[in-house]
């Protein structure tokens, strides 16, 4: 291994982190707000909500790329950048699985604390805001982090569209050198990383906050 | 669009092909990685440590890397060894190599929540080694684990499609094929996330007989 196969796998780890991370960004909150819609039984929002998620939770995530890369674009009549198209699809996908482990800690939070903010004379937003959200995510947090690592994990997918990810740059090395074990190997190494830094940060916000709170 | 549409329905043979090759793909790896996962939770739970944490590394291992390049590293690096498979073979054995490490993961979670009781009232009424397990533990383990099972069969289905990049005719390759041909790309992956999510609905709409069966074993 030279440094010019070394430099690509770095590239690769790189635009796979970037891209990933910022499809976690997009998916999280917009995962957030699907979920109020199906909680908060939004009139019409929230049967939608429930076919836009029953729907993406079952489609695979290169089919997912190909639709939004090579679907969209001639019906929409707009150019589609691959990167771009691949944080799309990225973010989709996650949301869907966000929403759903949203969904599941705010319909598991205690009935008898939104009494008590009602009492108190809050309002549904400022309720939302300082009772349920800041108790809410670190509800969610395992599942979070849980689909984050399989995010990570499915996102090879976006090499369909012509995105040189980790694994893309790994194929290509192996193709070029005629050697596959050797990058193969190293792309391993650097997804097992990144699945065990992102635990290991889980660890670490999960200990501030028992010692913060007392409790998870 | 209602006419590519009706150009894209013209070619259900090729949806079919893929549909049906994407069902028994998946059929038979998910078969199969559970009976492997079956065995693979005796070492996982085995009295000795040294046995456990060897077994417990390989399964975390598995566990780690993306499923594509598990693919990669069997249709490209086996021949490196003298081990040549063609496409298919290389695809259903990534399939069941790394579903066997879930599901066996999944069986072992479901074994450790098992109440230790009901293992030692088991014994108590004569059951030992093998019948104790066929009769008292497995069928508590398989209910427990039922939804859990169907989530991973669900995930098995979805990465059935990397196995288009090594040139599997499965659902996406068919669908892309189409869509290749004809240049109706909208139409033809829309199609495709049809048949995905009819699939996928089967799988739930069975885990739900299980999970309805759970329930009256559990309170009858």
């Amino acid at each position: 291994m030279n440094w010019e196969v070394v430099r690509a796998l770095a590239e690769g780890a790189v635009r796979t982190i970037w891209l990933s991370g910022l499809g976690i960004a997009i998916g999280v909150p917009l995962g957030l707000f699907l979920a109020l819609c199906r909680v908060w039984r939004v009139p019409l929002a929230a049967p939608l909500v429930a076919a836009y998620v029953s729907v993406l939770r079952a489609t695979p995530l290169v089919t997912l790329a190909l639709l939004i890369f090579f679907g969209f674009p001639p019906v929409l009549h707009i150019d589609l950048d691959p990167r771009v198209a691949a944080v799309i699809t990225l973010a989709l996908n996650t949301s869907a699985f966000h929403s759903e482990i949203w969904r599941a800690s705010l319909i598991d939070f205690p009935a008898d604390q939104l009494e008590a903010a009602r009492a108190a004379g809050m309002t549904r937003s400022l309720i939302f805001r300082r009772i349920v959200l800041p108790q809410a995510w670190r509800a969610s947090l395992p599942g979070m982090v849980n689909e984050m690592t399989f995010l990570i994990k499915t996102s090879p997918a976006i090499a369909v569209i012509g995105v040189v990810d980790l694994t893309r740059a790994a194929h290509r090395i192996a193709a070029y050198t005629y050697e596959p074990l050797p990058p193969f190997i190293s792309a391993t190494v650097i997804y097992v990383m990144v699945v065990i830094f992102l635990v290991l940060g889980q660890r670490k916000i999960e200990r501030h906050i028992i010692k913060k709170y007392g409790i998870l | 669009m209602i006419r590519n549409f009706g150009l894209v329905l013209g070619h259900w043979d090729k949806f079919l092909t893929g549909f049906l090759n994407t069902s028994w793909l998946c059929l038979v790896s998910a078969v199969v990685s559970f009976i492997l996962a079956a065995f693979l939770t005796v070492p996982l739970m085995a009295e000795k440590r040294m046995v456990r944490s060897v077994t417990r590394g390989i399964v975390d291992g598995i566990r780690c890397i993306p499923f594509l390049l598990l693919a990669y590293l069997i249709y490209y690096c086996l021949p490196v060894v003298g081990l040549r498979l063609d496409n298919w073979t290389a695809g259903l054995l990534t399939l069941i190599l790394y579903n066997s490490a879930y599901f066996a993961e999944i069986l072992r979670g479901a074994w450790s929540h098992l109440p230790h009781e009901q293992e030692e009232s088991g014994r108590a009424f004569g059951y030992a080694g093998m019948h104790l397990f066929l009769r008292i533990i497995a069928p508590q383990i398989l209910l427990a684990a039922g939804p859990v099972l169907g989530n991973q069969v669900i995930i098995l289905i979805k990465d059935s499609a990397f196995l288009m990049i090594i040139t599997v005719p499965e659902l996406t390759y068919m669908a892309n094929h189409v869509q290749s041909t004809y240049f109706v790309p909208f139409e033809t992956f829309i199609m495709a996330v049809v048949l995905y999510w009819t699939l996928c609905t089967l799988v739930e709409l069975v885990v739900k007989r299980v999970e309805g069966l759970a329930e009256v074993r559990r309170y009858a």
